[in-house]
């Protein structure tokens, strides 16, 4: 837990996006994936999760069917929409450029501007 | 407490069973048990590892709360936990909760009571198949009695009713068992059920086709309570012959339960042909175009408005006139709402009822401010929590629904409440015969409209009430609020919204103290006003000689003997009978001629007067006092010369002034010379104003109704008993009544004695009202500034500097809204002068009474918290900090 970061306000979708899209997973899945795909780098709150599922359902980028877990237990799952597939692009772009200018700005060294 | 348990896991049971909220439970539940597998497989013990995930997963109703907020919360489900919170917070503060719903309740209440009166007096029709094209005849000069020649005329020429019915009420012997009764019925128009639609509950109704002239149809239709009461809903009644007035009539049917004939006021126990009137009443009108006594009413024919309806009729009128120049002129025709007198008791019973409403109205809305400042108060108190709240990323849309949420709910519990009241003091009502003998009373039973205004006025008040917390909350800055526990961040000098609602309450009730007091002292003033007759000490025989079966000269010679039987009773000190009695229900009126004219109509009287016709003696059995000239004697029998004795208003309007040995003239010609001159009195209602009476000799114009005065200096069971003795050794198959007159009079002060009781509640409940207001504001101040005061004790400010700092300006807004409430209350009381007998506002004792009331409402309501101001304690005080 000691290198986690806690997660930006507004980057907990994107990351529930990125993780769906890579195929259907339930919450608990989609916990795990992150966690995978960050390198475990990332504090979310378990419970946290859920609101920001059932927004981006309500934002129609989500949609859900309720299937049976590996662990043979009924789930429901998660996969993209047509728009969320569409969101997790501009997003992404958004996020890049976002984060290029923050290092941009924070590595300048004094003088250099 | 119980209760609100129960109620809120009802609530649960019912608002949490919805299909998402299931789905959302299992998807976390789901979570759970997946992380518990991970860590079970990561060598935890299932049990550990449960717990362990829960743990993980952090506040569960808490996420659950924000999935749902996030889902978009379907509003059904957000408002089922909106009530949910609530009920946690008002169980929370079950003292608060519980005078919230009380005052609520109260107020609620009194509006229910007198919507249900409003509703059955005003709102709600006669109960005939469409009512509403039924209306009731009435003369343009006021009142509605007609004759029966009049009324054949209108009935047959007539094109804009279906059917006109005519109608009066009467009392008769009947006797169905060997011992007759008095029961009060209606004569009715043949065509009486049948122009009013209804249809028998059994056998058959009489119809215009049984009448062949007088006392040609000998039927009899039952009520259907009379039919309960007193043939035990025998179903084999139908045919069977009874003795009305000694007369045999045939039981035809029995009317629907629900018919109390065309007056809301009055429950007849039969009904009986109209052309039956001779035998029923002993006297025949029929034929007499003069008489007036009879009232009409009748369907419109569909298309006809009630203005086209009336000049129909005044065109008839018309005709009637030129036919009959004596008797028809100045016929001018209305229509009216029926069921209440036409206009005669529609008018003021629908000012005054109108005027109740109003009140009650008041008092809700003070009841509403009371509540509104509670809940200011309240949402002070509650700086903290909200200002947390709000902190954490609540809205503050959100917190205001919670408070409305709140509101609302006490609202609806206070709404219970007062319906519950309302119905148990409404089935009193409804139950109440106010005039002994006679069946008059009014059901006011709640019907759905009663609940349905109930539950509108209390949702309506929950939300203005929720309300006023709300600019409290929008301006609320959490930091303040966090650190001073007060939302209001700026000083509180200014005038706040809770100072404005407590002056509005006090000004409310003090109108509602000022309307009462008015009430009560005008009904104590018309108690010891001059009725121009003596009540106590005097008993009241009531009996229609004709119900023994009496007739022509056969009755004054019984109701000689009566009265001479009666006062050979030991104990009587004066006797004497009359026809009719001053303040009773019925009453005759008269035009009256100056001795110089010679045109009868009603355009050129000299007066209108009331009628009695009374015995030797009655005038001192009454002491009614005889101002000049003498009393009748027996000698004024049928051959001598009439006369009358007349009271002063009379004498002055005929004569100007002294009125002994003059004449005038009745009926069309008839000269009458006025021996006596009496006091004035009370004749019809104790409000009127002073109106000429005319008494004349009961030998010269005989009458069956017989109301004999008997004043005795004798305990009134012991009198009671020797007149019943007495007269039962005259005639044992004649029916009467007998009671004390001060208990006959209960008629003619009911209607003063109902406004009274009903503004003296409401006022009680206004007192009530402002009492906890002031209670709550002066304690609010107080506890808000108890650090200061105690701070002010310490440095030896006196007992009256704390007192002023303390509840200055509670007194203030007490004086503010005192002042206010008693002006409006002078101006609104113009209205009870309809029913109360010289409801003058400007009357000293009244003004004082409201400011000495307020005064001693808000002494007795800031007593406590001034006590604890007084107590601050600076060493405790500071300690808390």
């Amino acid at each position: 837990m000691t290198d986690q970061a806690q997660i930006l306000p507004g980057t907990l979708d994107l990351l529930i996006l990125r993780a769906v899209s890579l195929g259907p997973l339930h919450g608990y899945g989609i916990l795990l994936r992150i966690g995978q795909i960050s390198g475990n780098a990332l504090l979310i709150e378990q419970g946290a999760l859920y609101p920001g599922l059932y927004r981006l359902v309500r934002q129609g980028l989500l949609k859900t069917s309720w299937g049976t877990s590996e662990n043979n237990r009924r789930a429901k799952y998660y996969e993209l929409t047509v728009a969320g597939r569409k969101r997790l692009v501009e997003e992404t772009e958004d996020w890049n450029r976002l984060v290029a200018a923050m290092s941009c700005a924070l590595s300048t060294q004094p003088g250099e501007a | 407490m119980r209760l609100l348990d129960t109620s809120r896991s009802r609530l649960r049971a019912v608002l949490f069973r919805s299909r998402a909220h299931a789905e959302m439970e299992q998807e976390l539940r789901c979570h759970i048990q997946h992380r518990a597998d991970d860590l079970e497989h990561a060598g935890l013990s299932r049990g550990e590892a449960e717990r362990q995930a829960r743990v993980e997963f952090g506040g569960y109703e808490h996420f659950k709360e924000a999935c749902h907020e996030q889902a978009g919360g379907n509003g059904f489900d957000s408002f089922a936990r909106d009530v949910r919170y609530a009920l946690r917070v008002l169980g929370k503060s079950p003292g608060f909760t519980l005078v919230a719903m009380f005052t609520l309740a109260l107020a609620i209440g009194a509006n229910a009571v007198v919507f249900s009166i409003l509703n059955a007096l005003v709102l709600r029709p006669v109960n005939v198949p469409h009512a509403q094209s039924l209306y009731e005849v009435q003369n343009a000069q006021g009142g509605p009695s007609e004759s029966y020649p009049d009324y054949v005329d209108l009935r047959d020429r007539n094109r804009s009713f279906t059917g006109l019915a005519a109608y009066t009420m009467a009392p008769a012997g009947l006797d169905s068992n060997g011992t007759p009764s008095q029961v009060w019925l209606y004569q009715a128009s043949g065509n009486y059920f049948d122009a009013l639609g209804m249809e028998p509950y059994l056998g058959r109704f009489f119809h215009g086709s049984d009448e062949h002239g007088a006392n040609s149809a000998p039927y009899i239709v039952l009520s259907y309570a009379y039919w309960q009461s007193h043939f035990n809903a025998d179903r084999n009644v139908v045919g069977r012959v009874v003795r009305l007035n000694k007369f045999a009539y045939t039981i035809l049917g029995v009317a629907p339960p629900d018919f109390r004939g065309t007056e809301l006021f009055y429950q007849p126990a039969i009904w009986t042909p109209l052309v039956d009137e001779p035998q029923v009443e002993g006297v025949n009108d029929l034929n007499s175009r003069g008489a007036r006594g009879i009232w009409l009413v009748g369907h419109l024919k569909p298309g006809v408005t009630p203005a086209e309806a009336a000049a129909d009729l005044n065109s008839i009128a018309a005709q009637l006139a030129r036919e009959h120049p004596v008797d028809d002129a100045d016929l001018r025709f209305a229509l009216t709402r029926p069921g209440l007198v036409g206009d005669l008791l529609g008018s003021p019973v629908r000012a005054f009822v109108s005027g109740l409403m109003l009140l009650s109205m008041l008092i809700l809305l003070a009841a509403c401010a009371n509540l509104g400042s509670l809940f200011a108060a309240r949402a002070a108190d509650r700086a903290r929590e909200i200002a947390l709240r709000l902190a954490l990323g609540s809205t503050r849309r959100r917190i205001l629904r919670q408070l409305l949420t709140e509101a609302v709910l006490v609202s609806l519990g206070g709404c219970v409440l007062g319906i519950a009241g309302a119905v148990a003091l409404l089935r009193i009502i409804s139950a109440w015969q106010p005039v002994p003998d006679i069946p008059i009373n009014v059901p006011v039973n709640p019907d759905y409209r009663t609940y349905v205004a109930a539950l509108v006025l209390a949702l309506f008040s929950g939300v203005i009430f929720g309300m006023v917390p709300a600019r409290q909350v929008l301006k609320a800055d959490p930091y303040q609020g966090m650190k001073s526990g007060s939302l209001a961040g700026s000083k509180s000098r200014r005038i706040t919204v809770r100072d404005v609602l407590l002056a509005l309450q006090i000004a409310l009730c003090a109108v509602l103290v000022t309307a009462s007091l008015v009430a009560v002292r005008g009904m104590i003033r018309s108690l010891h006003s001059s009725f121009g007759f003596v009540p106590q000490n005097a008993m009241q025989v009531n009996t229609d000689i004709d119900m023994g079966g009496y007739h022509g000269d056969q009755v004054p010679a019984l109701q000689r003997r009566m009265l001479d039987a009666v006062k050979a009773i030991p104990g009587v000190t004066a006797a004497g009978y009359a026809d009719r009695v001053p303040l009773n229900l019925g009453w005759s009126d008269n035009t009256v001629f100056k001795d110089s004219a010679t045109d009868y109509r009603v355009s050129n009287a000299a007066a209108d007067a009331m009628e009695y016709n009374v015995s030797p003696g009655y005038l001192g059995a009454a002491e009614t006092a005889l101002i000049a000239g003498r009393d009748f004697t027996w000698n004024d029998g049928k051959n001598a010369p009439r006369v009358a004795v007349v009271n002063q208003e009379f004498a002055r309007k005929l004569f100007g002034g002294n009125a002994i040995g003059k004449h005038f003239k009745i009926w069309g010609g008839v000269r009458v010379l006025v021996i006596g001159v009496v006091e004035d009195g009370k004749y019809k209602t104790l409000s009127e104003d002073p109106q000429p009476a005319m008494f004349l000799s009961i030998l010269q114009s005989p009458s069956s109704e017989t109301f004999l005065i008997v004043r005795s200096n004798r305990g009134t069971q012991e009198i009671a008993g020797a007149l019943d003795r007495t007269l039962r050794d005259l005639d044992t198959g004649l029916p009467f009544a007998i009671s004390t007159w001060s208990r006959e009079l209960n008629t003619a002060l009911f209607a003063a004695r109902a406004a009274s009781m009903a503004l003296g509640v409401l006022g009680a409940l206004g007192a009530m009202l402002a009492t906890t207001g002031i209670f709550g504001m002066a304690a609010f101040s107080v506890s808000k500034r108890l650090r200061e005061l105690g701070i002010r004790i310490a440095l030896g400010a006196k007992r009256s500097e704390v007192l002023a700092a303390a509840l200055g300006r509670v007194v203030r807004l007490l004086a503010l809204g005192s002042v206010a409430g008693l002006l409006l209350g002078l101006a609104a009381t113009r209205v009870l002068s309809f029913l109360v007998y010289q409801a003058t506002p400007r009357d000293p004792v009244v003004l004082l009474g409201v400011v000495f009331s307020m005064i001693l409402l808000g002494l007795a309501a800031a007593w406590v918290p001034a006590q604890r101001a007084l107590a601050a304690d600076p060493l405790i005080l500071l300690k808390e900090e």
